[in-house]
């Protein structure tokens, strides 16, 4: 009898101690998500911000200036227009 | 041994004492046992609350707006963290130092932070809406007092050559006006908020539960195409300050599909940069100013006429003298032509011709056919301030009204309603409903108007409105097929008709095969020129030049050098 307490009391010891570890390993895990989802969030931003500098470059009257002031270049004459059948 | 005896020992207490000590122990404890058993077990929440306060905390969960698009994906409007910088302004007892370095990192003068800070109130906005990184240098100098806070600001990467279109936001996100007002339903995020764990580090480590799961805003894609806008709007601004006029507006659609794929109005504003704002900029003309459009009514008058089998396209109509009295008034064209062709009637822009035809025809099928060409009414595209214009009710028109109606007096229209009603002819006969949001299948037929024969021949008069011998031969397009109408309206000022213009054309191309509708109208030109022809004619052609460059449609005209030297343009009416 006091042979079977004792091994329960070991088997109860252990299952405590490996929840507790456990749960310990499942918080610093779940610290490691949450700051790979700041992470995430952090480049979702970032890239927002990309996309709006990216349109911003792109602006229309931008490149209408480059091309005209500095490249030079302007649109063709109705004449210089080849159309090519599809 | 013996022990001194205590007299005291020697007298008995009655029991009752005892008896009494030993009850309120017993009651004591017994109260101690009910209370903790109510703690425990009855009123349990109470004490799990207050433990439970002390680790969990409930965080915010933010939500974007969601983006506006244009057809081709590009971005057109967009949000993008923010922090505002606010302080207390007790706590906020600055060096000179600092005050210097955080007044050079806000970009604001020295003199209006102290301001700020010196004031009576416990809180105060030092500056709103900077860009993260900024944020962040603040934060790095660690001073007492200052705080932070996360916002959304609305960027429009186009400024303001798609300011009218897309609106704006207010400080909490919300729309404004334009789109961002129409959609705001769909553009808008719902925050969200959820329970967690957070360990001694201020770090979370454990997700309770979600209380509310945040809504992302969802995009929007637009049917406007970005180039397009841009070419609408760079070529009204110019013609709006070469012809001095006070102001302009520009619609593009597609005939085929009844996408709204540009829209631009003169003046305007840069919707990044709102601190100066007056009433003029922010009007979204082509949606809520309506104008008298004066000849680009006439087509419909003959289609109505033709369709009623009163007239053919050849039917002589006598215009002679140029002057038509009917009643107390007189209508007049501003040059009497003599015997012409119905179809010459829209290709000299004849007041009496269109007023003779509109005589002959009952006014309420004149009435009933504006109607369902959609004047009158809001188009209801959600757009705030969205007019209808006027149209009176038939039974209480006089003759001298259906005559000045028949060419585009007496009643008034807004300007993305004209473009539309142009479907009828660029299309044959049927309207489609507009859209503003991008459609992948275009409904195959719209609501009837005119029979396809009746369309196609007003298509054919209009285009010889635009050809050697019209009103409008700089409406022309090297290349193309094109064909439209001008529209030179007096502006009623006080219920009088005073010298000031409003020019317009309205047209298609190619004419083989219509795709795009472009009308422009150009308010109080003042540069010398008024006549629709002359201001509004050369915005069409040039943008129809270049839309038709940038959608890459085939040209259906071979190229002949332009004829107009030789041959003056016939003079339009009012």
């Amino acid at each position: 009898m006091a042979r079977l307490n004792l091994a329960l009391l070991a088997a109860v010891l252990i299952s405590a101690l490996a929840a507790v570890s456990t749960s310990h390993r499942a918080r610093k895990l779940f610290i490691e998500f949450e700051r790979e989802q700041q992470r995430m969030r952090a480049l979702e931003v970032e890239w927002g911000q990309l996309q709006l500098e990216q349109s911003t470059w792109a602006t229309h009257a931008r490149i209408e200036q480059i091309a005209r002031d500095k490249l030079g270049m302007h649109a063709p004459k109705p004449g210089q227009i080849v159309s090519v059948e599809r | 041994m013996k022990l001194s005896r205590s007299p005291l020992l020697d007298e008995r207490l009655p029991a009752w004492r005892a008896h009494f000590v030993m009850g309120v122990l017993l009651f004591g404890s017994l109260a101690l046992v009910a209370r903790s058993f109510y703690l425990q077990g009855i009123n349990k929440e109470f004490l799990i609350g207050k433990g439970e306060s002390r680790y969990e905390r409930v965080i915010d969960i933010s939500a974007t707006r969601g983006r506006i698009l244009d057809r081709h994906g590009d971005v057109l409007a967009m949000s993008t963290p923010v922090q505002s910088v606010w302080a207390i302004p007790e706590d906020a007892k600055l060096t000179p130092a600092q005050a210097r370095e955080l007044s050079a990192l806000l970009e604001m003068d020295a003199r209006e932070l102290g301001r700020k800070l010196a004031g009576e109130r416990d809180f105060v906005y030092l500056k709103r809406q900077i860009a993260p990184d900024v944020a962040e240098r603040i934060a790095a100098l660690k001073l007492p007092g200052l705080h932070f806070q996360n916002e959304f600001r609305r960027y429009y990467p186009a400024g303001e050559v798609t300011a009218h279109m897309l609106g704006f936001t207010g400080n909490e996100d919300a729309g404004q006006e334009g789109i961002e007002l129409a959609m705001n339903a769909q553009l808008s995020g719902k925050a969200g908020s959820r329970r967690v764990i957070k360990d001694r580090r201020g770090q979370i480590v454990e997700d309770v539960e979600s209380i509310h799961a945040p809504q992302e805003g969802k995009d929007t894609t637009l049917a406007l195409d970005a180039k397009l806008q841009y070419l609408a709007y760079s070529q009204l601004k110019q013609a709006i300050v070469e012809n001095k006029a006070k102001a302009g507006g520009i619609v593009i659609l597609d005939a085929k599909s009844g996408e709204v794929l540009a829209l631009a109005n003169l003046p305007t504003y840069n919707p990044n940069n709102r601190s100066k704002l007056s009433g003029a900029q922010l009007r979204n003309r082509a949606f809520t100013d309506t104008f008298e459009p004066g000849s680009t009514f006439k087509p419909f008058t003959i289609a109505l006429a033709l369709e009623k089998d009163n007239v053919r396209f050849d039917t002589p109509i006598q215009t002679a003298p140029g002057k038509l009295t009917i009643g107390p008034a007189t209508i007049s064209d501003a040059h009497a032509h003599g015997v012409l062709t119905v179809a010459q009637v829209i290709q000299k822009s004849s007041n009496v011709g269109a007023a003779k035809m509109a005589l002959a025809l009952p006014s309420e099928d004149m009435w009933k056919m504006f109607d369902s060409l959609g004047f009158g009414q809001p188009l209801k595209l959600g757009f705030p301030g969205e007019a209808g214009g006027r149209l009176r009710p038939w039974k209480r028109w006089r003759p001298i009204e259906q005559a000045t109606m028949a060419y585009g007096h007496g009643i008034s229209v807004t300007l993305i309603q004209l473009a539309r009603a142009y479907q009828a002819f660029a299309r044959d006969g049927d309207l489609l409903p507009l859209t503003l949001t991008r459609i992948d299948a275009p409904p195959a037929q719209g609501v009837r108007v005119f029979s396809q024969q009746t369309a196609r021949e007003v298509r054919a008069m209009l285009e010889m409105a635009v050809q050697p011998g019209g009103t409008a031969p700089k409406a022309q397009v090297p290349g193309y097929r094109v064909a439209g109408k001008t529209g030179t309206a007096h502006k009623l000022e006080g219920g009088v008709y005073a010298n000031k213009y409003v020019s317009s054309f309205v047209g298609f191309a190619p004419v083989s095969d219509p795709r795009l509708i472009v009308a422009v109208m150009i308010d109080e030109p003042s540069g010398g020129k008024h006549y629709g022809g002359e201001v509004a004619a050369p915005v069409f052609s040039n943008v129809m030049a270049g839309a038709m460059r940038t959608l890459g449609i085939a040209p259906d005209d071979t190229l002949k050098p332009l004829q107009m030297a030789n041959v003056p343009p016939a003079k339009e009416e009012m």
